[in-house]
């Protein structure tokens, strides 16, 4: 059987992660790519199937929707071994960026909560937040603790053909995919161990206990062991395994919001065997609006009515608190820079894409006239739905998508079509490249903390530049290694 | 611990003790189906009587034939009391509890899930049955093994234990009164010889057979089999070692007062009771009374602990 010759890898006209534009393996990825050749393709695939046994094995699964099948199924978490390197050097600005970002977005949402600052400075059009259908009336006036909203937030990364790398989204709501980056160092380390014996890729695995830490600094009670539960919508959501996992993790109770209930006290106690008991810190992975419906949807059964109510007395901890998601809408994305500039008095460190606001005449006839050449994303969609890669689409796609463009410019952005870089990913035996993007994890209270590295998605279809796993993506381990 | 929490891992314990006794019920009336003589077959109404599936059953079937009987008992979705029905309902428990159960348990219930409905034809066919319900049945034991060997024993393993123990009392009983009423036409036909087989029917459907002969050092007969099964306090299907265990785990949650009260009742009617010297009528009316007390402990446990219902 043949071994890699990645001489005769074809890394197209982006960057690629592993290879330079010579054939060449980057400097921190020598010694992978000289392991990989060493292998035949044989032995690659018996690797991937390992792989992919373990994880179904250890039952990583994710939740998709589906019309046919009447509801949600499980389907076991694809992935693929090649782990994607990225230098330690590099790394430190990454973080030094991310941390400057979600510090800056942290002030902007207190401040659209309290005094506006940012709209009477006439940095941001007040129509904007007038407008965002994530910004909740409810939250005005409320001071949380240490001034964090979005105590957890998880920015997608990509990286462009000339290697910059840029921010393409902050999730300030209910962000997920770090269980996955957990499990996917576990798989790693299973099936292909050989790799850490040239590498030594920077620990991953301290994230609950920083969780835990971060979720625990917010506790209204001042005691040693403050009752802390993981929110979830329940077993049916696409999330569901990672919410089970964090909480177990992290040794606290996994509660749905039928296990909850506010009392006259405005006190958040859970039932249990025992009698109710108190409970401090709520990380809640069911969006704003289902939270209460006392506050918001009046019939949703997920969430606990009474919570805001509790939350706004200051007895119980939200996170992310309620309403971070203004700061969530691509409309609002588009002035992180001079967010940025507004509260810190800094230069981004991390670049934002060229974005257009459609909202904006011209920039709405410039995006009608290139809809060939740009991506459009709804300003407060995720999960990679109702948005046009025009690249990739047909006219006819186009035509339909400029109507809907032109009823609602407000709730559209666009950029242009980056050439995600890169990675070697096994395909039918061989190496091929595929696009992937990361999802690095900030953690803001009494401190900041930043995953070492995140969750590297990949678009397992061949020239696909959708990496959400909804939509046929898959993912790879994250190395951040020190350069000798 | 959380009161949804406890009620699902209860329920995890009762589903799998169906599957399993189902199973062991219909392994026993297959293999006395083959000890009896020709002409003669079971009744297999009783075991649709036992499940209280009549109506559902006779709404889709025109008679008590052996294929659909096992059917409707192993694989129909229709039947919430079927096998496979049972280890879905036990799976989606655990589902919602992962967190709680060590995790090959609860790949074990998804796999165990998994091959019930896999290999239902195997279980459908008369040679493959056996082995089918060998395997439920097996399995089942490998999980209780696993959990005993690798949960934590607290309040999560004690409501396993109760959803099991209620569950398996209470198909005890049922098993008993579908095999001492009705199950072979005894009166004027003959077939007086066969009784005994009968009595070693319905201890092998409870795997009683063996440890019977152990402990009773006597030969098959009516009252000793029902002393065995309603008084034992070795073996570990019979009624009373049931609410012994159900007793055990009571005590160790809070404010059991009520449920034990209501437990005590129910112990000291059954074992004050001379089950041996029943005949038919007084009997079947008797196990009624346990069912209904088994029931009221249930809903002494679902309130003291439980979710309120919506």
């Amino acid at each position: 059987m043949k071994n890699i010759d990645w001489k005769t890898y074809e890394a197209g006209k982006v960057w690629d992660e592993l290879i330079d534009t010579e054939n060449r393996p980057r400097p921190h990825g020598e010694q992978l790519a000289r392991l990989l050749a060493g292998m035949d393709a044989d032995e690659l695939a018996s690797r991937q199937t390992a792989a992919d046994l373990a994880i179904k094995e250890m039952g990583i699964t994710f939740t998709v929707y589906s019309d046919e099948t009447r509801g949600a199924i499980d389907r076991t978490w694809p992935f693929d071994i090649v782990p994607r390197i990225i230098a330690k050097n590099e790394w430190d600005t990454i973080e030094k960026g991310l941390k400057q970002r979600v510090t800056a977005l942290n002030r902007f949402i207190d401040d659209l909560y309290h005094d506006q600052e940012i709209i009477r400075a006439g940095i941001i059009p007040r129509e904007i937040i007038a407008s965002s259908s994530n910004f909740r009336p409810q939250c005005v006036g409320i001071s949380p603790r240490f001034g964090v909203w979005a105590h957890i937030c998880g920015s997608d990364l990509v990286r462009d053909r000339d290697g910059t790398v840029y921010v393409l989204e902050d999730n300030l709501r209910v962000p997920s995919g770090v269980s996955y980056m957990l499990e996917n160092r576990l798989v790693t380390k299973r099936v292909f161990p050989e790799l850490f014996e040239d590498y030594a890729p920077l620990p991953v695995d301290d994230y609950p206990s920083q969780l835990y830490d971060a979720l625990a600094a917010l506790s209204p009670r001042d005691i040693e062991y403050p009752e802390m539960v993981v929110l979830t919508p329940g077993v049916y959501n696409s999330a569901y395994f990672e919410h089970s996992y964090l909480a177990q993790q992290m040794g606290c109770e996994l509660v749905e919001g039928r296990d909850l209930y506010v009392d006259g006290d405005d006190c958040v106690y859970m039932r249990t065997v025992g009698g109710p008991a108190r409970v401090d810190v709520i990380y809640r992975r069911v969006d704003d609006l289902f939270l209460d419906p006392e506050a918001f949807h009046p019939d949703s059964l997920l969430g606990v009515p009474g919570l805001l109510r509790a939350w706004k007395a200051g007895k119980v901890a939200l996170a992310n608190a309620p309403g971070a998601g203004v700061a969530d809408d691509k409309v609002v994305y588009s002035y992180v820079p001079d967010i940025i500039e507004f509260y810190l008095g800094e230069k981004p460190v991390l670049p934002n894409v060229p974005t257009w606001r459609c909202m904006e005449p011209e920039a709405l006839a410039d995006t009608l006239a290139n809809l060939e050449n740009r991506v459009v994303k709804p300003a407060n969609e995720s999960g990679g739905y109702g948005m046009l890669v025009g690249s990739a689409s047909t006219e006819k796609e186009r035509e339909e998508f400029a109507k809907r463009l032109k009823q609602d410019p407000r709730n559209y952005i666009a950029q242009p079509v980056l050439g995600l870089s890169t990675v070697p990913t096994i395909v039918e035996k061989r190496m091929e490249p595929r696009h992937v993007d990361l999802r690095p994890f900030i953690l803001s209270a009494d401190q900041q903390q930043v995953t070492m590295g995140g969750l590297t998605r990949v678009a397992l279809r061949q020239g696909s530049l959708v990496v959400n796993s909804s939509q046929g993506g898959g993912s790879k381990d994250t190395w951040i290694v020190p350069l000798r | 611990m959380l009161s949804r929490v406890a009620e699902n891992i209860y329920w995890v314990g009762r589903y799998l003790e169906r599957a399993e006794n189902t199973a062991r019920l219909l392994a026993a009336n297959a293999a006395l189906h083959l000890d009896l003589p020709r002409g003669i077959t079971p009744a297999w109404e009783p075991l649709i009587a036992m499940a209280g599936a009549q109506d559902l059953f006779e709404a889709q079937h025109s008679d008590y034939s052996e294929p659909e009987v096992i059917r409707f008992m192993l694989g129909s979705e229709q039947n919430p009391s079927s096998i496979l029905s049972s280890l879905r309902a036990a799976r989606e428990n655990a589902r919602t509890i992962r967190d709680y159960m060590p995790r090959e348990a609860w790949e074990l219930i998804n796999k165990h899930h998994l091959d019930a409905g896999e290999r239902l034809d195997e279980g459908l066919s008369k040679r493959g049955r056996h082995e089918y319900l060998k395997r439920i049945i097996l399995t089942t034991q490998t999980l209780n093994g696993m959990l005993a060997g690798t949960m934590n024993h607290d309040q999560g393993y004690h409501f396993l234990l109760l959803g099991r123990n209620i569950e398996r009392a209470d198909m005890t009983t049922r098993i008993i009164d579908v095999r001492t009423d009705g199950l072979l036409p005894l009166e004027n036909s003959g077939l007086q010889a066969f009784e005994t087989l009968q009595w070693v029917s319905l201890l092998r459907s409870l795997s009683a057979y063996q440890m019977y002969r152990r402990s009773m050092q006597a030969r098959v007969r009516r009252g000793d089999v029902l002393l065995f099964l309603f008084q034992s306090a070795d073996f570990p299907r019979s009624i009373r070692h049931n609410l012994c265990n159900i007793e055990r785990s009571l005590k160790t949650l809070p404010n059991h007062e009520s449920a034990i009260r209501i437990l005590y009742q129910a112990k000291s009617r059954i074992l004050s009771t001379p089950v041996e010297k029943m005949p038919c009528a007084p009997l079947h009316h008797f196990i009624d009374q346990v069912q209904i007390a088994l029931d009221r402990v249930h809903d002494e446990i679902s309130s003291a602990w439980f979710l309120p219902p919506h």
